[in-house]
């Protein structure tokens, strides 16, 4: 046992080292592309700012605190669509896995929706909810719902038929069934949907404030490309991707915790 | 059971669609927050014939197919690399999964820089999204062929380019037309999100254009028309993958 994990270690560590180094090789090859094309005026500077003029704006945004206040803007509304579109999701998807009837009646309609481009709502979300943090939120909402809405109801369906009828057996209620035997099965799927939900909820919501809005990252996005500013709009998106990512990737070890992948 | 349901899925529709009629006609919700069905739906003809929905359909389509067909070109090949050498494969394995996760979308200002306000970008942003399912689903399907496969290939005294062609492909294959799918969806998703942003190209630009004209029924009928038609386009290409999939 120990000898062969001892075996098993040894390639991979080598591999880990070799790994790193393809890492570290490509950024640093990227890198000095970008730079090289940037400053042999190949290519026209305001496009491709130098990597120094893009880090300098980088460290003007994360000095200002209007940044922080646009960022705050835009997490409120992917947050309470997140909320909303989630704890909704979760309700559909419990009440399809309950009853069949539901199941039969509003699951192709879920399956069909879910793949959709939802951004083509939000004319009619402005047109119901103001220009403001409404259709943003609706948005938001919207774009969190499927994924949720699908995972619970997947996890509700490989719930074994045998655990359900050993609880119905027990004269269980219908609340003492979802509590016992549904909710710790779907506790797996929904936190993995919640990782995609969160991402998609978050696209939704910098989109619809791209598209029309005076608040938020996606608006700050917009107003930078507008007034080529291209070295402040890399810096946004820089900052952007990376809190996406690091909301990804602790929605994936909160996640792990919980036996999710 | 499944005869039921449908006809109970369409009676919800028939039900719903009812019930949002009788809301907008008795004036409990304004006809400029949303016009009555039957008048959304009467808004689609006048689209297709004045305002080139049939035309944005066919741009929008052509695009999608345009860049999965070049993710498939660079994707595949990318993908098959990754599997070949394995320290390539887990160097850049989780950098794909997070630019799986990460909201390409937002980076279309930077394309429009790049390539104007154009179909290119419009298409260039929908082969980024696309081309990373196919190179991760690529890689996923050429590692999992089965040893055997390998060792048969080597007993025949396949060159590696056999070995590859008529054997890993064909084997991985099922593995790799889940990348297509998920990369024509995606696609699909981001051409029609960057039409209605940038206001170009097809389907989304309809959308955008009846939205900035504020002609509210006709806004609603390219919305209706846009979520119809490519749910019923994921519906085929989902059935076409479970009758394609050898086995």
């Amino acid at each position: 046992m120990a000898t062969a994990g001892l075996t098993a270690f040894a390639p991979s560590q080598s591999g880990g080292v070799t790994v790193t180094m393809i890492r570290m090789l490509t950024l640093a090859g990227l890198l000095a592309a970008y730079q090289a094309i940037s400053s042999s005026g190949l290519v026209f500077t305001g496009a491709m700012p130098s990597l120094w003029a893009i880090g300098s704006a980088l460290l003007r945004q994360l000095a200002d605190a209007g940044f922080y206040a646009h960022l705050g803007i835009t997490a409120y509304e992917a947050g309470a669509g997140i909320l909303i579109g989630g704890s909704v999701g979760l309700l559909c998807g419990i009440a399809l896995g309950v009853s069949r009837l539901l199941a039969a009646v509003l699951d192709p309609w879920v399956r069909a929706l879910a793949p959709a481009p939802k951004i083509v709502f939000l004319p009619i979300l402005m047109v119901v909810f103001g220009i403001d943090a409404g259709p943003k939120i609706a948005m938001a909402a919207i774009s969190a719902f499927f994924p949720v809405a699908v995972a619970t109801f997947g996890g509700m369906r490989g719930v074994s038929p045998i655990l359900i009828r050993v609880v119905r057996s027990f004269d269980a209620s219908l609340l003492q069934l979802v509590r016992l035997v549904y909710l710790p099965s779907i506790v797996v799927p929904v936190l993995g949907s919640l990782r995609l939900a969160t991402g998609v909820a978050l696209i939704g919501a910098l989109l619809a404030e791209v598209k029309m809005s005076n608040r938020g990252l996606g608006y700050l996005i917009i107003q930078d490309y507008n007034a080529f500013r291209t070295a402040e709009m890399y810096a946004l998106l820089i900052s952007v991707f990376t809190l996406a990512l690091a909301v990804n990737a602790a929605l994936r070890a909160f996640g792990r915790r919980y036996g999710a992948v | 059971m499944t005869r039921g349901g449908s006809i109970g899925s369409i009676g919800l529709l028939v039900a719903v669609v009812a019930g949002l009629e009788a809301l907008s006609r008795t004036g409990r919700v304004s006809a400029f927050v949303m016009p009555p069905p039957s008048e959304i739906l009467a808004a689609i003809p006048a689209l297709v014939l004045h305002e080139g929905l049939g035309y944005a359909t066919w741009l929008t389509f052509n695009t999608t197919f345009a860049a999965t067909a070049a993710a498939l070109l660079l994707g595949v090949p990318a993908g098959t690399l990754l599997a070949r050498r394995r320290v390539l494969g887990q160097a850049y394995e989780p950098w794909l999964e997070a630019a799986f996760a990460a909201p390409i979308i937002l980076l279309y200002p930077l394309f429009l820089i790049f390539f104007g306000r154009s179909l290119v970008t419009v298409a260039v942003m929908g082969f980024v999204v696309a081309v990373i399912p196919v190179i991760i689903k690529t890689r996923e399907g050429i590692i999992g062929v089965r040893p055997v496969l390998h060792n048969l290939a080597l007993s025949l005294h396949m060159t590696p380019l056999q070995s590859l062609t008529k054997i890993v492909l064909p084997a991985a294959l099922p593995t790799i037309f889940v990348g297509l799918r998920l990369g024509l969806i995606y696609a699909m998703i981001n051409i029609v999100a960057v039409e209605f942003l940038v206001g170009i190209g097809g389907l989304g630009f309809v959308v955008a254009d009846m939205y900035d004209r504020y002609d509210i029924p006709s806004m609603y009928s390219a919305v209706v028309f846009v979520i119809v038609l490519s749910s019923l386009f994921f519906l085929l290409i989902e059935r076409g993958e479970r009758w394609l999939r050898p086995v």
